[in-house]
């Protein structure tokens, strides 16, 4: 369970040592999830249409470790981009990973860039 | 320099008392808590709801990290097991020394092991911690593999009852025993305790009352019990509940002075004999008594912190011990002076034995106050009557209203909550004032319930004031002018009925266009599925032309299951199927290794699909003739049916026919939350229509049509619409109710909770679906209509469209299923592995 959890720590623009190409862009639902494998680990990509913004994160939500946050709904709390657990609707911030609405652990998040049309994630190795 | 506290105990007090200090002055202190129990500090006041669900992080008050945070230095696992008042240091069992300046003593109490030979034995419990019920469901599970089903509980309090419907919900079947004639002897009357004794054993719970427990026997584990009357009873386990003992021991041993009977002796600043050390909660003896409740620990936790900020304030004299049983489906209450024993008085008495009602109010000699009492039945009103009490509040006219309810037409006798003076309290466990209330609410702008809470405290203890803090919201926010706020969420300043409205008015198409015309920013998951639902009732559209709107049910259009793979359930109207199509349904099930079951709603649930082979499954079942169930939708369900005149000897219509008919009317149809129906082929009521949003009856004359039940967490039966109408008339009315209801109601309110809301009732409803006093019944039977028209199974969408079907991989970059699925044996089946 522990080791579930360890296997993901947040990455910052600054860290990332290699992206990894995902997909092309319109591949990608629009205000919506989806799931990345990359490692043995799953990593949830959530893409702001509206505003041109992407996000990724964990797919494992801490509440239950289930994999399951790309299949949650997404939108904002006062101006901060969230998703909302598709379990039980514990909702997360896509910036910092903070648990919004409780006090869960934060889930950790990675850059995301998109170029030439195509989407990448930022990965430490 | 700062002051060092040291608390002994990480209870509920021990935690509240940090919780103040460091919101007060964690500047000046460094804390450092020292707990016996292996993690922080937890609500044991819910306890029992660990038997429902054995997840301990949902109890715990505060996390680990809360203490860090607060520079707090929480000691787990350590037990303190001497003070020296003179040199000022405590040291615990792992040899560790520590000095104050000020020493809390919060160790509570431990549950009173009365000395019965046989005591000791195997299989005999206490209740009061989690390793208590851990120990208490493990052995539990051990004897009903054994067959031995029968357990019980020593002591008919509170807690023994709350023990015994623990035991029952463990599928134990349980026995109360009670030392006293009658239980809860401390807060009920004879008659009451009556009335609670045939509700009680109603649910399958044994009472047996005047019973002494004189040995306990059973070779090696409890067999056995014996009563001083002679008779015997036999049980595979015992949860002892008879009473507490405050933990003192360390006290004693330390010469801090000790009650005659148990409890650190406190004076009304919580100081206990010894120079700077203090005791509070359960363990404090205050007025020569023990508090076995949150609410008086609480207080003393505040009173506790002001002494060590050298504030002046001092303990009430008089500590209310008014409670409200928190047993799921037994109301009991007892507030102030419950017997009416403390001064003279009258008590007036309401008891129908047929509705198992027992209230009591106790009413001074000069007929101006109220004293106290019970309630048996139906406790909707303690939380007014003890505000009553407590605050001396002048009577009605005619007191007898205040259990009676006003009978003649007149309003309310009890007044709201607005009636109420600023003063009272409104949640006893965090004492929070209806002033402290409306002061959050006016000055820092908490406009919502939860906001409400979270700034007040108010609901976060036991929660029984929840309703009172509602409608001081609402009423208050009124008074301001502002309506209550309806809105959905912060994106949409509108209700769901305006948004209807607004979406149709101005032909909105999509979720987007909505956000950009009427609301702002990215929306949410409140707005999006609410808006899923108003688009799909006025276009008709499925989830899948929008699915990232959606709940993840509709999105990908199955019951998501707690490891996250999904449920399948194909629709079978009326529940008649034929073996044919069971047969597909058993080859299905069987080729990709679902769990199956049959449901509550007379179909078939298969669970445990990868999310990745839906749309394969689906396939191969629209093949054999199955259509969407929409059991993940906010939508038609089933419409249940009993077998009706075509077979049963009773039966005055054909009630599967019926039932088929309206279950295919109105499939695939979103409303505000999910819709049920029923048809039951005569009075006797098999198909449990009265339990449904709508359910047909079969009379000699023709259908009973009657609306807005639910079973569920507030079951409700439904109410009559009209009576003795034919078939074409019973689905004219249901088209027009199901619309008007669809039209109207907030998102998420089923329909008798809209009922409820609804001005005037079943009555008006009456004349909006019947006599037309709107002039919109064609309007309504025109949409209606127009839906029905336009169904389609969404499966049938996604299994024709190669496009759609991607969208049910579990990777974007890879076929495979999710790795993180392990599944474990059960019943010749499988489950998921348990969390
Ligand atoms: C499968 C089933 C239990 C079973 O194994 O029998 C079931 C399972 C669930 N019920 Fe139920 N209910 C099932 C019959 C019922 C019944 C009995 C009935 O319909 O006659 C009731 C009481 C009647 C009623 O609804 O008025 C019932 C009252 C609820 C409620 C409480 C509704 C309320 O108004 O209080 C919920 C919670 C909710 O909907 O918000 C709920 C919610 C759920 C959910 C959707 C919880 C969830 O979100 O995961 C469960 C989904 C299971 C799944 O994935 O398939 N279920 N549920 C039954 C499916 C019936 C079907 O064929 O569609
Ligand atoms: C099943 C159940 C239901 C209840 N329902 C209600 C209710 O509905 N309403 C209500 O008001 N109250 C209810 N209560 C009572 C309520 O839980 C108690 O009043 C409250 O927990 C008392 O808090 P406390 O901090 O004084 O004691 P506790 O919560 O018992 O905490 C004392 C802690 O101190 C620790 N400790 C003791 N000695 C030492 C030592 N020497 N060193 C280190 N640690 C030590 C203990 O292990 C314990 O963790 C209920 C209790 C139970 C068991
Ligand atoms: S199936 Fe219904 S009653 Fe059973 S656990 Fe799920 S929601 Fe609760
Ligand atoms: S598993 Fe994510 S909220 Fe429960």
């Amino acid at each position: 369970m522990e080791a579930l959890l360890a296997q993901y720590t947040s990455v910052n623009l600054a860290s990332v040592r290699y992206w990894y190409e995902v997909a092309p862009v319109h591949q990608f639902p629009k205000n919506g999830g989806v799931c990345v494998k990359y490692k043995g680990m799953q990593i949830a990509v959530f893409y702001f249409e509206r505003k041109g913004q992407w996000y990724a994160c964990q797919n494992l939500c801490p509440h239950k470790l289930e994999m399951v946050l790309s299949r949650g709904l997404l939108g904002d709390e006062n101006g901060v981009p969230k998703v909302a657990c598709a379990l039980h609707k514990k909702t997360f911030s896509l910036e910092t990973g903070e648990n919004l609405n409780g006090d869960l652990p934060s889930i950790a998040t990675y850059p995301v860039k998109v170029q030439d049309g195509k989407v990448y994630i930022g990965f430490k190795e | 320099m700062k002051k060092k506290v040291i608390v002994i105990g990480n209870g509920m007090v021990g935690y509240k008392f940090c919780e103040k200090l460091v919101a007060k002055a964690a500047e000046q202190f460094d804390i450092t808590v020292f707990g016996e129990e292996p993690r922080p500090a937890y609500d044991r006041v819910h306890l029992s709801e660990y038997f429902e669900k054995q997840a301990e992080e949902n109890l715990i008050l505060a996390p680990q990290e809360w203490y860090e945070e607060n520079g707090i230095e929480l000691c787990t696992g350590e037990l303190v097991t001497a003070i020296s008042t003179r040199k000022k240091t405590i040291s615990t069992h792992k040899g560790n020394q520590a000095s104050y300046d000020y020493l809390v003593l919060a160790t509570g109490s431990s549950p009173f092991v009365p000395p019965i030979p046989g005591v000791h034995k195997n299989g005999v419990f206490v209740y009061r911690t989690i390793e208590d019920l851990d120990a208490i469901i493990a052995y539990g599970e051990k004897m009903k593999k054994g067959g031995s089903f029968k357990a019980s509980v020593l002591g008919g309090g509170l807690l023994g009852l709350e023990a015994a419907k623990a035991l029952l919900d463990l599928d134990m079947e349980p026995s109360v025993i009670e030392f006293a004639p009658r239980l809860m002897p401390r807060q009920l009357d004879e008659a009451g305790a009556k009335m609670l004794q045939t509700t009680i054993e109603g649910l399958g719970i044994e009472v047996l009352t005047s019973k002494s427990t004189t040995d306990i026997t059973g070779d090696g584990r409890i067999e056995e019990m014996h009563f001083a009357d002679g008779e015997s009873h036999s049980t595979s386990m015992l949860v002892i509940s008879a009473g507490i003992r405050p933990r003192d021991e360390l006290a004693r041993e330390a010469k801090i002075e000790i009650g005659p009977r148990g409890g650190v002796q406190v004076n009304d600043k919580m100081q206990t004999s010894a120079p700077a050390v203090y005791a509070i909660g359960e363990v404090a003896l205050y007025q020569e008594k023990i508090y076995g409740l949150v609410a008086p620990g609480y207080d003393m936790a505040d009173i506790c912190v002001a002494q060590l900020l050298q504030e002046d304030k001092a303990m009430e004299g008089e500590i209310d011990m008014s409670t409200k049983l928190k047993l799921i489906g037994v109301d009991v209450a007892s507030f102030g002076d419950a017997m009416g024993e403390l001064q003279e008085s009258r008590a007036i008495v309401y008891e129908d034995k047929n509705k198992g009602l027992y209230k009591r109010i106790n009413v001074s000699l000069d007929g101006q106050k109220l004293l106290g009492g019970i309630l048996i039945g139906d406790a909707a009103d303690y939380n007014m009557l003890l505000q009553m009490t407590q605050l001396e509040m002048p009577l009605p006219p005619h007191p007898e209203d205040l259990i009676l309810g006003p009978r003649n037409g007149e309003g309310a006798a009890m007044g709201g909550v607005m009636d109420l003076p600023d003063q009272a309290l409104i949640c006893a466990c965090e004492s929070v004032t209806k002033g402290d209330l409306i002061e959050a609410i006016g000055e820092k702008g908490c406009e919502t319930i939860k906001g409400l809470c979270k700034e007040t405290k108010a609901s976060t203890g036991c929660g029984g004031c929840k309703p009172m803090v509602n409608d001081l919201l609402r009423e208050t926010l009124k008074s301001m002018g502002k309506s209550v706020k309806a809105h959905i969420c912060e994106h949409f300043p509108y209700s769901r009925r305006e948004l209807f409205d607004l979406i149709s008015i101005k032909g909105i198409e999509s979720y987007d266009q909505a956000l950009d015309e009427l609301g702002h920013g990215d929306g949410c998951e409140q707005c999006k599925p609410a808006l899923a639902s108003i688009f799909a009732s006025l276009y008709n559209e499925t989830a899948v032309k929008q699915e990232t709107i959606q709940d993840t049910n509709d999105r990908f259009l199955a019951n998501i299951q707690r490891n996250g793979t999904y449920s399948i359930v194909p629709r079978v109207p009326g529940g008649e199927i034929t073996p044919e199509k069971l047969i597909a349904m058993g080859k299905v099930a069987q080729k990709y290794d679902l769990y199956t079951k049959i449901t509550g709603g007379q179909r078939i649930d298969m669970f445990g699909a990868k999310l990745n082979d839906l749309p394969q499954i689906w396939e191969e079942l629209i093949a054999a003739g199955f259509e969407s169930g929409h059991a993940y939708g906010k939508a038609l369900r089933t419409v249940k049916s009993c077998v009706g005149s075509t077979w049963c000897r009773f039966g005055m219509d054909e009630s599967v026919s019926f039932a088929v008919e309206l279950e295919n009317r109105y499939k695939g149809i979103r409303a505000p939350h999910k819709l049920k129906g029923g048809v039951s082929g005569c009075i006797r009521e098999c198909a449990e229509a009265r339990c449904k949003d709508f359910g047909v009856i079969a009379t000699e004359e023709g259908w009973n049509l009657y609306v807005c039940g639910n079973g569920g967490a507030k079951p409700k039966h439904a109410l009559l619409l009209a009576e003795n109408i034919d078939n074409a008339t019973c689905i004219k009315y249901i088209d027009r109710f199901l619309m008007f209801y669809i039209k109207t109601a907030a998102p998420l309110t089923r329909t008798a909770a809209w009922l409820e809301q609804l001005e005037g009732g079943i009555d008006y409803l009456k004349q909006v679906v019947i006599q037309d006093s709107l002039g919109i019944a064609e309007e309504l039977e025109e949409q209606m209509g127009a839906l029905v028209n336009t169904y389609q199974c969404e499966w049938k969408q996604v299994v024709d469209n190669p496009e759609l079907k991607q969208r049910f991989r579990h990777f974007i970059n890879s076929e495979d299923s999710d790795d993180n699925l392990t599944f474990v044996p059960l019943r010749d089946q499988k489950m998921p592995k348990p969390w």
